[in-house]
Parts: C-alpha cells; sequence; structure tokens
C-alpha cells in the first residue's frame, strides 16, 4: 500500500520564504511509485509552495531534492519535466476553442512524415491514434475526441488535463485541487481516474481541501501546518478527526500523535 | 474503502455515450462543421437575389466578372486580418499599408526602372518588415495591438505621401505591373485550371479518408465526403461557365484563390496554425504548454502586413496608379469586417481564411449593386454601416451565448 520500495521523489528539511513570512520551514516528504500521496493544511500552511518548489516555479531557499534516490536541483519547470514530475494545477490551462486531440498534443504536436515535415504538417490521424489509445487506457469518457473542450463537463475537463500530463511519460504526477468545483458524479470520475494512475504504477501527489475525497482515494496523507509538516497518516488508520485535529493544530501536538501512526 | 474501479454500475452515468452515428448527430455535424458558413452563403445568395430583381444586369457574367475583381484586394487583405483576429488582436493600419506598400512598388517600378517582379516583392517585403516592426512593439512593450497600429496607420499614411512625392500620384498605366489586374485565361485554360483544382481537392479527401480508415479513426461518412466534393466540382463548373462568357479566367481571381487556399492549409494543417488558433484561445494554456506566444504573435503581425501589401498592389494594379488616397476610405473598415460578417470572431480563437472570401463577396456584392443602382452616397454609408454593424451584434451575440453555455 506504502509504494514499492525506496521512495522516488523526496524533500529533507526544504524551507522557503517570502519576505518575513515563512511559508515553508524544514519540511521533509517523501512519495513512492504505485502511492496516491494527499497533502492536506489549513490555508497559507504551505501546499502550495510545496508543490511549486517541487514542480521548479519556486526555487528553495534550504534543503535538498532527491529523485529515484539521487539528489537533484530543480532550478525551473523544464527541470522538473525532465525528471519525469508532472504538474496539473486548478485552472487546467486548455484551450477551450481546440478539441481534444489538440489540447492533448499542444506544444507537442505528432508532425506528419514525408515532405510535409519541411511545412510543420501535422499528424492528425496519428494524433487522434494515440489520443484514443491513452483515453481508454485511462477509461476516460467524453463524447469524442474531436468535441471542443470547451464544450465538456468540468470532471471531463479535469480528465483531459490529467491525460495530457501524461503524455511525456512522467513518473510523478501532482494534482492540484481536482476536484475542487465538481459535483458528485464528476468527482468520482476524477477520483477513478487517480487509481488508474496509480495501477499504471505512477506517484501521485493530491493537494485536495475535501477529507472525503481524500480518505477515498489515498494511501497516506500529509500534512502540513504553519509550514511544517503536522505528521503523516495512514489513510486507512485514521478518522477524519485526527486529520482535522493535525491541520488544525487542536488535538494534536506537532508530530505526536502523527509521527506514532506514520508509517515506516 | 476503495472505489470499484471497472464496476459498470460505476461507469459514469452522466457522460453522453462516446461517437453517436445517428442520422440527427450526423446531420448536427454537417450543419455545424463546413457548413457553419452555410449562413454566410445563404446571406450571399439572398443579396444577389434582391439586386437582382431590381436590376437584371446585376446576375450578368460581365458585372459577376467585375465583382470577383472588385473583391479581390479586399479579400487578400482580409486573409491577413484573419491571422491578427484568429490571435484575438486587431490591425488598424492595413489600410494605410496597404497604400505605403503599393506605393514603394510603384516608385521603385516606375521612377527607379526596377524590374516589376522585384518591385512587387520588395513592396511584400515592405508589408512584412511593418509588420514585424508592429509586432515586436506590440509584444515587448505590451502596448495594445489597436494602440499600436493605429498610430502606425499614421505613420504610413504619412510615408504614403512622402514617396510619392510633390505629384501625388504615380501612374502605372505603362507598367507591367498592371497584368496582374488585367490578364483573363482563354477558355481552355479556364477548364484545366478548374478540373486540376477540383480534381486536387478530390485527391486530398480521399486519401485523408484512406488514411483515417487505414488507421481505424473514425472519419465523416464517405457520403458527406462525396457530396462535398461534388458541391465543390458544381460551383467550380458554374463559375468557370460564367467567367468564359465574358472576358475568362481572370489573373487576380486564381491569386486570391491560391492565397486564400494557402493560408487556410498554413491555419488548419499545420503546427503553425495550431498554435495561432492556441494563443487565441488562451494566451497563458498556450504558453504553459510550451508554445513560443511572442513569437506566434510576430508572426501574424508580418503576415497580416504582408498580406495588406498583397492587397495593396492588387489594388493598384486594378486602378493602374497609386495615389494620395490609395489604401483609404472604406478599405479598412470592410477589409476588417468581412471576415466577421463570415464567423471569424473578433475575440480570438474562432474563424477561417474562408471567412475572408465569403466576407469580401457580401460586402463587394452590397456595394456593386448599390452602384448599379445609383444610390445616392448618404444611402450607400448607411446601408455599409448597418450591415457591418449587424455583424459585430452577432458575432458579439454567438460569443455571449457561447459563454452561457460554459464555452469562452
Amino acid at each position: 500500500m506504502n509504494g514499492n520500495g525506496a521512495p522516488i521523489l523526496a524533500t529533507k528539511g526544504i524551507s522557503k520564504s517570502f519576505g518575513p513570512v515563512r511559508a515553508l520551514d524544514g519540511v521533509d516528504f517523501e512519495v513512492g511509485r504505485g502511492e496516491v500521496l494527499a497533502l492536506v493544511g489549513d490555508n497559507g500552511a504551505g501546499k502550495s509552495t510545496l508543490i511549486k518548489a517541487i514542480a521548479g516555479i519556486y526555487s528553495i531557499d534550504a534543503g535538498e531534492l532527491f529523485f529515484e534516490g539521487e539528489r537533484v536541483s530543480i532550478r525551473g519547470p523544464n527541470d522538473a519535466t525532465r525528471l519525469g514530475i508532472a504538474t496539473v494545477y486548478q485552472d487546467l490551462a486548455l484551450c477551450d476553442n481546440l478539441d481534444v486531440v489538440a489540447n492533448l498534443f499542444l506544444g507537442q504536436e505528432e508532425l506528419a512524415p514525408g515532405p510535409a515535415r519541411a511545412i510543420r504538417a501535422l499528424d492528425e490521424t496519428a494524433m487522434e491514434q494515440r489520443s484514443h489509445e491513452l483515453l481508454d487506457q485511462l477509461s476516460v469518457t467524453i463524447p469524442s475526441v474531436r468535441s471542443e473542450v470547451g464544450t465538456l463537463s468540468g470532471g471531463q475537463r479535469q480528465q483531459v488535463a490529467v491525460a495530457r500530463s501524461l503524455l511525456g511519460e512522467p513518473k510523478v504526477v501532482i494534482l492540484d485541487e481536482p476536484t475542487a468545483a465538481l459535483g458528485v458524479m464528476q468527482t468520482k470520475q476524477v477520483l477513478e481516474l487517480i487509481q488508474r494512475l496509480r495501477e499504471r504504477n505512477l506517484a501521485v501527489i493530491v493537494i485536495s481541501h475535501n477529507l472525503a475525497n481524500i480518505f477515498e482515494v489515498a494511501d497516506r496523507i500529509f500534512v502540513l501546518r504553519l509550514g511544517r509538516k503536522g505528521g503523516v497518516f495512514d489513510a486507512t488508520k485514521t478518522t477524519e478527526e485526527q486529520i482535522v485535529g493535525a491541520i488544525t493544530g487542536a488535538e494534536f501536538g506537532e508530530g505526536e500523535t502523527g509521527e506514532m501512526r506514520r508509517q515506516p | 474503502m476503495r472505489l470499484r474501479i471497472g464496476d459498470p454500475d460505476y461507469a459514469a452515468p452522466g457522460d453522453a455515450p462516446a461517437e453517436e452515428t445517428s442520422p440527427l448527430d450526423l446531420m448536427r455535424r454537417f450543419l455545424q462543421g463546413d457548413l457553419a458558413s452555410l449562413r454566410v452563403i445563404a446571406a450571399i445568395a439572398l443579396i444577389w437575389i434582391v439586386f437582382e430583381l431590381q436590376n437584371d444586369r446585376f446576375l450578368s457574367a460581365v458585372n459577376l466578372t467585375n465583382l470577383f475583381l472588385q473583391i479581390t484586394a479586399v479579400g487578400l487583405i482580409s486573409v491577413g486580418v484573419v491571422m491578427a483576429l484568429l490571435i484575438g488582436e486587431i490591425d488598424l493600419s492595413i489600410g494605410a499599408v496597404s497604400g505605403f506598400a503599393a506605393a514603394v512598388m510603384a516608385v521603385l517600378n516606375v521612377k527607379q526602372g526596377w524590374d516589376p517582379a522585384l518591385a512587387v516583392i520588395a513592396g511584400i517585403g515592405t508589408g512584412a518588415i511593418i509588420g514585424l516592426v508592429q509586432g515586436f512593439l506590440f509584444t515587448r512593450f505590451s502596448i495594445p495591438s489597436f494602440v499600436v497600429t493605429l498610430a502606425g496607420s499614421l505613420v504610413w499614411q504619412g510615408a504614403l505621401l512622402k514617396v510619392l512625392g510633390s505629384t501625388g500620384t504615380v501612374n502605372l498605366t505603362n507598367s507591367e505591373i498592371i497584368k496582374l489586374a488585367d490578364t483573363f485565361y482563354s477558355p481552355a485554360v479556364g477548364w484545366i485550371v478548374m478540373a486540376a483544382g477540383v480534381g486536387l481537392f478530390a485527391l486530398i479527401t480521399l486519401s485523408g479518408y484512406r488514411r483515417r480508415l487505414a488507421a481505424g479513426v473514425t472519419s465523416e461518412p464517405f457520403g458527406l465526403l462525396v457530396a462535398r466534393v461534388v458541391i465543390v466540382a458544381v460551383v467550380a463548373v458554374v463559375a468557370i461557365s460564367i467567367l468564359n462568357s465574358d472576358r475568362g479566367l481572370p489573373l487576380a481571381l486564381i491569386i486570391l484563390f491560391a492565397f486564400v487556399i494557402g493560408f487556410q492549409f498554413l491555419t488548419t494543417r499545420t503546427v503553425f496554425g495550431r498554435h495561432l488558433f492556441a494563443v487565441g484561445g488562451s494566451a497563458e494554456a498556450a504558453r504553459r504548454a510550451g508554445i513560443g506566444v511572442t513569437g506566434i504573435r510576430v508572426i501574424a503581425f508580418t503576415l497580416c502586413s504582408s498580406m495588406a501589401a498583397v492587397g495593396g498592389i492588387l489594388a493598384a494594379a486594378r486602378l493602374e496608379s497609386v495615389n494620395q488616397s490609395s489604401g483609404g476610405s472604406n478599405l479598412l473598415l470592410e477589409a476588417i469586417a468581412g471576415p466577421v460578417i463570415a464567423g471569424t470572431s473578433l475575440f480570438g480563437g474562432r474563424g477561417s481564411v474562408w471567412s475572408a472570401l465569403l466576407g469580401a463577396t457580401v460586402i463587394g456584392s452590397i456595394s456593386n449593386g448599390m452602384y448599379l443602382l445609383a444610390l445616392e452616397s448618404s444611402v450607400k454609408y448607411m446601408i455599409t454601416g448597418g450591415v457591418l454593424l449587424a455583424a459585430v451584434v452577432v458575432d458579439a451575440i454567438a460569443r455571449s451565448r457561447r459563454q452561457a453555455e460554459g464555452r469562452v
């Protein structure tokens, strides 16, 4: 349940300040292959900062990043992508006026073979074929791969955004609030998609405010509180109350119960 | 507790079944697809019928040939305008650029004795450089494009006067350049060009269908493709018959179609075109997808100004001169309104190069018809303005309806 072997991505004591505000304060964090790790915390607890540090949006002030056991430095989004870390942000960044195929391959279009390559002609047939394969593997249900993305539901759009992140064959997928603003059925579709990412042996990091969703999908729950680690919990052996306690700091002191229940 | 993946009961009941193929759905796709421009074609038919009823010379071969010659320049400029509109920007300098580029060409050819072909290339190059500069200013300093190009419009207007010198006009009467607008091909050549064009279209349609079939990707029904080829062939045959019964197929029309088809290919079948639409749809999404948004914008403005130059050169060839009012009057407004009338959005990301041709035909038909009816200028202005306004309103309504449906 807790990933296979060594963590694929780990941080050791990373810190990040914005002026006088210490957004991250010596955070140790790790996620393994085939594991869904939920990242929770109150507003301003440092969730986004942690994600952006891993995704290369922010540079860290102190601490170390390890990828597949090796120390790495991530200086920009491209470094993260090259390592195999894909991030799906809350606003999805899709072009509503383009169809699903065009969005999946945006910025990495397949070129037609032969002389047409000289003028960078598109190979629509190949892209459509690969889109079908990818979406079928993920059991994503959309009316047609030629539907304009703007006509899709919120859940379908989220699924397209996740599918797009998989085209680069990443090893770690970070999802920022994937179920925010979704209806019940759509939320379920997205949660099922997350399960399938785990089945593909990807490491999945999910930021969410919705504890019910988290308990449905996560293997472990990592709590951030005021920029520090508030504990790591096994989702099958923890109650929502305990997580809420760790988030608010009301019931459990830093690392007490949380640390006791922390998985090896 | 885990979700039961693979349980059919959980298979997303909220979604529509994939790939509908009912006749009703086919009809809907038919109407929404390439026949979305059906509305515009219907409008053109209506306009033609109304004018024909008022004056039976309107649909004569002579007048229709004139109509096509009249819309060539505006149509070419509109092709460039579509590039700017697709990225959600506007270029208000196209009128002045078309006049200035034509003046550069005319002066180099007539006064400096340059070879006509070189002078034409220099004219188009002038447009390209102007577009490059305006695109750079727009992207580098994040100045709204309408401000950059409005200021540019004044600059190039001044440059036009400067280049033309004290006489204020350069005659092209003795220049080879007027052949661009004054060459008509014999009926035989007309038929051959038409047959080649329709044959190529049929070949591309068929090979695309076969490739998709071979790859196992769903394609439009074969009957629909055949119908499309047949419609294109019939229209082409009728058009060539009409042209041949007058002076023949004009070179200017071949030039117009060559640019329209070329840009249609560029925008719909290449990576550049895909990125053009992406930038127009969501510049932020395009940027995050690793697209060089600045580069795309600069190229779009360069293409826009280059096509303004091409249109200006054709207009000069037809007028057989370049003068101080070249590129002035309604040209700017008509060149922008044309594509918008025919469905290219002012807000970016939606439209097609065909709209340049269709829009120019709508506007050209109205002004040609009003000319035949010998309407007063006052009435002509008001009618033209009213039509343009109506077109923009239709675009705005379409957009707000899309937003109401949750599409942006």
